[in-house]
């Protein structure tokens, strides 16, 4: 959040492999220094991965080998027995079918509120607009224990005086996740249609469209990539989100999320270590992917607004 | 699964959606007839384009908020629940956040402490060993791309999967942690049971998962310093400690300071280390915001909470209003 919008804009564009580095500027660099450097970057690289590894060390592991002090990355009689019984035996795939449901409408909904209230807040001068963008800012600042309780509350409240029904249901995980992704869109889009050249507005209403024909035939398809990331951190923050599904849905066993689901094989050390492991790859390994080939978009987002983290 | 339930799941989501699709086709409507037909004002297109936004945030935001401080200002709990029972008892939740105690045993300025040593401690190393390993990045060599990839893994997975990993790992017996520390002569370290220890996990969990996101930050602001500055400093005979006070350190500033309000902000409010390490066991490990989760959600305490909760986000808006005042961070947002 906080005004990241002053930073350059370079930062969001790739690196120019021409610049890779001023310290290999002008003078050769001693090997002795290169090889500091890649010890301190192997070391790094370790500290980081290790943790993961070893995920996949234990959830290879035959069930009777767990507890084993033992650092290899494939176990000698590796299984995969572990995966096949999270995906046979458990609720997991439920767990991720809702998961991915929330998220998708959470992140849809996002966007469709989004898309042109930020181009009305990037282009027009109207009153109000300064205190709705400081209210924009200001709810990336509510502790997101904040506004469980409310929301808990107005939940049950509506289901007792009214037929819509949000405690224990796909649209209430939405629109509860929806008071988070929403501002955070209109900021972020805000923050983007500010770099599209006003110009090009111009040169199409000149040719005889109305502002909103512009808005949708040139604004819309350039900010297809801030559109992408919208969506994108939108989906991520309803996909790994866990209190206020615990608080709305927790009762409910049909709609648990995953990070719900995967809380019931943490009991230390039984034979669900493995199960935890091998759900945590599989939940983990398409959310990996995808963020290190978006990183740099997701990045320039990051810069432009803000999640929570 | 059983997919007739994916269907209904499906088309439960969908209704929603198309419900809110009508809503606000109804809404522009109206908007449309009073004010192009009838008002005929020059705000037209705008008033219609941020509508849907703005009873979006006014029924998403404002409402639960509103709503909110009104509870702050009741005695709402578990055993006050009905509408009937509860009752309005003024700003009596205010002071109880800071004269009992918050929980069972800690009370507010112990929780206030423990956040602000949280906090300062996680960023300071954040920043640290994000700007160690950019600044070692950032050179031409070998293997470049390999190692930033790797390096960014903890912030790539989900940050609930590393929590739940971490939490077995500190087992006292058969984690890896202590394992290690074996191979290397020192004792086990009672991580989960120990009220020291267990804030101590807490913040190398957290150290671990926040230097990506602070190296890669600032490695972007690396990249847009350019190298003819550096060229230039070489000439007149710099060092390499003088041309990062005098060059790298300044002109880093512009992306390190909303950075470091952001991991403020987001270590602040971080409730998933401390709730998922300590699994809401010591009171000593809380920071205020798991406090908070736990006075509304064990406790029940919803009107306390909803005070505490206030005071909570008091807290950060000062440092924030405060902060971006100082530097001035969020001069082109406005323009």
């Amino acid at each position: 959040m906080s005004g990241a919008t002053t930073l350059p804009s370079s930062v969001a564009g790739p690196p120019a492999a021409a610049r890779a580095g001023h310290a290999a500027g002008g003078r050769r660099q001693k090997p002795l220094k290169i090889a500091a450097f890649h010890a301190i970057l192997i070391f790094a690289s370790v500290v980081a991965a290790f943790p993961i590894i070893r995920v996949l060390g234990v959830a290879l592991r035959p069930n009777d080998r767990l507890l084993d002090p033992n650092f290899s990355l494939i176990p000698p009689d590796a299984t995969l027995d572990a995966f096949v019984h999270v995906l046979t035996e458990t609720d997991f795939t439920r767990w991720i079918f809702n998961s991915l449901l929330v998220a998708s409408g959470t992140a849809l909904l996002g966007l469709i509120i989004a898309a042109t209230s930020a181009y009305a807040f990037s282009r027009f001068r109207f009153r109000g607009r300064g205190v709705g963008l400081t209210f924009l800012l200001t709810t990336q600042l509510l502790p997101a224990a904040m506004l469980l309780v409310p929301l808990y509350i107005i939940a049950v409240t509506i289901g007792r005086e009214t037929p819509i029904e949000l405690m224990g249901t796909y649209t209430g995980l939405v629109f509860g996740y929806s008071v988070t992704t929403v501002p955070f869109s209109v900021w972020i889009l805000k923050g983007y249609y500010d770099t599209v050249p006003i110009e090009l507005e111009e040169a199409a209403r000149i040719d005889g469209c109305s502002q909103l024909e512009a808005f949708w035939r040139v604004v819309l398809p350039l900010s297809t990539p801030a559109l992408a990331i919208v969506f994108l951190f939108n989906f991520l923050t309803a996909w790994s989100e866990y209190f206020l599904a615990r608080v709305l849905v927790s009762q409910a066993n049909d709609l648990w999320t995953w990070p719900l689901g995967l809380q019931t094989f943490q009991q230390e050390f039984t034979t669900q270590w493995a199960d935890l492991c091998a759900a945590s790859i599989l939940v983990s390994v398409p959310i990996v992917a995808l963020f290190l080939y978006s990183s740099r978009w997701l990045i320039s987002g990051v810069t432009l607004g803000a999640v929570k983290g | 699964m059983d997919p007739g339930k994916a269907g209904d799941a499906i088309v439960e989501v969908a209704v929603a959606l198309a419900f809110i699709a009508i809503g606000v086709a109804f809404l522009e409507a109206i908007l449309y007839v009073l004010l192009v037909r009838v008002l005929r004002t020059r705000l037209a297109v705008p008033l219609m384009l941020v509508a849907p936004a703005i009873v979006g945030l006014l029924l998403l935001n404002a409402a639960p908020i509103a709503w909110e401080f009104y509870l702050s200002l009741t005695n709402m709990s578990l055993k006050h629940f009905k509408p009937a029972d509860v009752d309005l008892i003024g700003l009596d939740n205010f002071v109880r956040v800071f004269t009992k105690p918050v929980l069972k045993q800690v009370g507010f300025y112990q929780l206030f402490g423990q956040t602000l040593l949280w906090t300062s401690v996680n960023v300071t190393l954040h920043v640290l060993g994000g700007l160690a390993l950019a600044l070692t990045l950032h050179r031409r060599l070998r293997f470049k791309g390999v190692y930033r990839a790797i390096i960014i893994l903890p912030w790539a997975v989900p940050q609930i999967v590393a929590l739940f990993i971490w939490r077995t790992e500190y087992n006292f017996e058969y984690g890896v942690v202590n394992q290690l520390l074996e191979l290397v002569g020192v004792a086990p370290i009672k991580w989960l049971t120990d009220p020291l220890w267990n804030f101590a996990a807490m913040i190398v969990a957290n150290v671990w998962l926040g230097i990506p996101f602070m190296m890669v930050i600032i490695l972007g602001g690396l990249q847009s310093i350019s190298d003819e500055y550096y060229e230039a400093a070489q000439m007149d005979g710099a060092s390499s400690r003088q041309s990062f006070r005098y060059i790298t350190w300044p002109l880093l500033q512009p992306v390190l300071t909303p950075a470091i309000i952001l991991g403020v902000i987001w270590t602040f409010n971080n409730i998933n280390v401390s709730f998922f390490i300590n699994q809401n066991e010591m009171e000593t490990s809380d920071i205020l915001v798991t406090a908070l989760f736990r006075a509304a959600f064990q406790y029940n305490q919803y009107g306390f909470a909803a005070a505490f909760a206030f005071v909570i986000f008091a807290i950060l808006l000062i440092f924030t209003v405060f902060y971006v005042w100082r530097t001035q961070a969020l001069k082109g947002a406005y323009e």
